[in-house]
């Protein structure tokens, strides 16, 4: 998926981005590369700074210092119409047919309007919206709105698609049909970025991640390079508790339940299991697990950052 | 610039169809009609009662002989001046007890009696709640005069006639510059407050996120004022071409029997035109900064009365330079940004000379640019919160 040619430039490059809203810090020294043709995920709780820095990227707010490079242009606005943007709070007209919404959009975004329409007509049948295309959006169910928004995002063909949060307030079904849509707009070239809390979104699309934690960027690379970050966990369970193959456990294991959970040794699994035979500890369980985005979350952001997550509302 | 204008022409296309297809601005074409029903009716009202209380009257206790002199006074004064300002005469034969008469006379209510006059012609005494200096006293002075005059004719005077006079051109120019400005100020009154509500709906449905995305904020500025104007001039159409109509029908010789302009009519009312669009906007351009400072329907129905005041204010002061057009006032208020279309558009029906409103154009458009730019940038700096941090230093001595 992930199709950046050698000499291709990023689509996005911040370098040191910081804002102040009053007396407070809201990002401190954020720098980013989006390769051009990604899929990339902006993590982080609510307050990390995330939308703060999309909206700089965007242009929408100036940052008080650093500087960004979208699309090659140092004025974000300049590149609007290659760019679409789903905020996090959704907006439409509620008195806008459902068309002319996506065709409003499309037309700020520089199509001529009768194209606009035409595009949007397009859009809504291929969504399943085409009995609700002259219908006013306060008629509509969320879910539908959010869909038209993002019909409206995506109806100029951008090269660049920055979503803020895009799952929010989604079912399970159309939670589904979003990440396809991401894929497509990605398959047919287009850069995307969306922030998220929900750590699993950005698991099953990205390709790379910043990790965005009290205003900084404490990650920004692939999936993988963060996930390699950590060594496998192992769980083991086993009959006995005690006897000379304890000394083959790491000081560092930690213990749930029945379970002893501890990182792989740099030595790897067979020096582990030949102490685990040979010193009688009748193994009864055994698993190696590959750590996921989660883990590396957590260790990259900090345990404070990931408890704060994982109390918000899960999408 | 390009950016900017087309984004400008999106946003500005959007608010004046949801303005205009709206079932509400059918309301809104309608609403002159309402002051014009209450005037009517409660017009209508008021007449009745005034035509219902009869006139009060000098009770003139006299024969018939003693009183027509003085009824043939009264009626050459009143031809001379307004009849509703002479004092009304009704005769009464004397009685046999003439304190008991008056004092009768002085009670009546059919007709209402003012005061008695007796004694006619040669020893007339006036009793009544009169102040002896009071412009009735002084006319019945006047009317005995004129009536035991022994030859009362008018004086010889003949009178050639003149279209126009300085005095009666200055007159009529200065009235259809009041006329013009009056107009103007209320158009702009009724319309340009609405301005204030602009932004509420972008902010409280979110959208301006993907406004501010797409286009520059100037463009959001721009597009909501021209849209605005373009609603308005179309109901200024509308109503404006009824009143016409009805104008036309109800005065004799139609709209051309009005003072004539210094300009001539057709200059006059392309100015007339050109400096409502350039009061509209730059009241427009004010109340759109205002407004969108604000983040709901409460605050902006809160900042409604002061900003209407404001409004008065100006007017009053463009007014105060019809009277004196050379005047340093005057210049003031035709340099003032807010107050120069309603000064210029006064001055356009009293001082002939084009330059002027050429230069006067200019620099009301300068002055909407530099509001909607300064407007934009606040938009972005308190509402976007956008820019860096003012930070004020004061320094020490």
């Amino acid at each position: 998926m992930f199709r950046q040619a050698q000499h291709e430039p990023d689509a996005v490059e911040a370098i040191d981005l910081v804002k102040d809203f009053g007396a407070t810090r809201a990002v401190n020294g954020v720098s980013l590369n989006v390769p051009a043709g990604s899929i990339y995920g902006l993590l982080g709780p609510n307050g990390a700074g995330k939308t703060t820095t999309l909206r700089m990227l965007l242009g929408i707010i100036d940052p008080s210092s650093g500087t960004r490079r979208v699309l090659g242009r140092e004025r974000p606005l300049e590149a609007a119409q290659e760019i679409g943007y789903l905020p996090e709070e959704r907006g439409l007209y509620p008195a806008m047919h459902a068309r002319e919404a996506i065709a409003f959009m499309g037309a700020l975004r520089g199509l001529p309007l009768r194209e606009a329409r035409r595009r949007a007509d397009i859009l809504l049948k291929d969504h399943d919206l085409g009995d609700w295309a002259k219908k006013p959006i306060r008629t509509l169910s969320k879910g539908m709105a959010q869909t038209v928004q993002l019909l409206g995002t995506i109806i100029h063909k951008p090269r660049l698609v920055v979503l803020d949060e895009p799952f929010s307030g989604l079912d399970a079904i159309n939670q589904a049909r979003l990440e396809e849509l991401i894929r497509r707009e990605a398959r047919n070239g287009a850069t995307i970025i969306f922030s998220t809390h929900v750590i699993a979104h950005a698991e099953r699309l990205c390709e790379r991640v910043a990790i965005i934690a009290k205003g900084r960027v404490a990650f920004d690379g692939r999936v993988d390079e963060a996930r390699a970050r950590l060594r496998p966990i192992v769980r083991l369970q086993t009959r006995e508790r005690d006897g000379p193959w304890r000394s083959a456990i790491p000081a560092a294991s930690r213990t749930e339940g029945n379970m002893f959970v501890f990182e792989l040794p740099e030595t790897g699994p067979e020096p582990l299991l030949k102490a685990l035979i040979d010193g009688g500890a009748g193994i009864e369980a055994l698993a190696i697990e590959r750590p996921g985005l989660h883990d590396a979350f957590v260790a990259i952001a900090g345990e404070s950052a990931a408890a704060e997550m994982a109390q918000e509302k899960p999408q | 610039m390009n950016r900017l204008l087309r984004g400008a022409f999106v946003i500005g296309r959007r608010d004046f169809s949801a303005t205009v297809l709206s079932k509400t601005f059918l309301f809104f074409l309608l609403g002159p009609l309402f002051p014009l029903l209450f005037g009517a009716v409660f017009g209508g009202i008021g007449a009745s009662v005034a035509n219902s209380r009869e006139k009060p009257a000098i009770a003139v206790v006299a024969s018939a002989e003693d009183f027509a002199p003085l009824q043939s006074a009264r009626a050459r004064l009143a031809g001379a001046i307004d009849e509703d300002h002479v004092v009304r005469l009704v005769r009464f034969d004397p009685g046999p007890d003439s304190d008991a008469q008056r004092k009768h006379l002085l009670a009546s209510r059919d007709p209402p009696v003012q005061a008695v006059l007796t004694g006619v012609p040669d020893h007339p005494r006036l009793t009544g709640p009169i102040a002896p200096d009071g412009t009735t006293a002084g006319q019945l002075r006047l009317l005995l005069a004129d009536a035991k005059a022994i030859e009362p004719a008018e004086p010889s005077l003949v009178v050639a006639h003149a279209d126009t006079s300085s005095a009666s051109t200055s007159r009529d120019e200065a009235l259809t510059g009041q006329a013009a400005q009056t107009a103007l100020f209320f158009f702009t009154l009724l319309l340009s407050t609405m301005l204030l509500s602009q932004l509420v709906e972008e902010k409280s449905n979110k959208i301006i996120e993907v406004v501010a995305a797409a286009v520059p904020i100037e463009s959001l500025f721009v597009g909501k004022l021209f849209a605005m104007l373009a609603a308005s001039i179309l109901g200024i159409v509308v109503w404006t071409s009824a009143g016409a109509a009805i104008v036309a029908s109800l005065k004799a010789g139609g709209l051309a029997s009005l003072p004539a302009p210094a300009v001539g009519w057709p200059i006059f009312l392309a100015l007339t035109g050109l400096y409502f669009a350039m009061n509209y906007l730059l009241f427009g351009a004010v109340f759109l900064t205002i407004g969108a400072q604000a983040a709901t329907v409460r605050e902006v129905q809160t900042l409604s009365m002061p900003v209407t005041f404001g409004q008065v204010l100006i007017f009053g002061f463009a007014a105060t330079a019809v009277s004196a057009p050379a005047s340093k006032l005057a210049l003031t208020a035709a340099i003032f940004p807010l107050s120069s279309p309603l000064t210029m558009v006064a001055r356009a029906a009293q001082q002939p000379g084009l330059g002027q409103h050429a230069v006067a154009l200019a620099w009301q458009v300068l002055w909407v640019a530099i509001i909607l730019k300064v407007g934009s940038s606040l938009f972005r700096k308190t509402v976007l919160k956008s820019g860096p941090r003012t930070r004020w230093r004061f320094r020490r001595a």
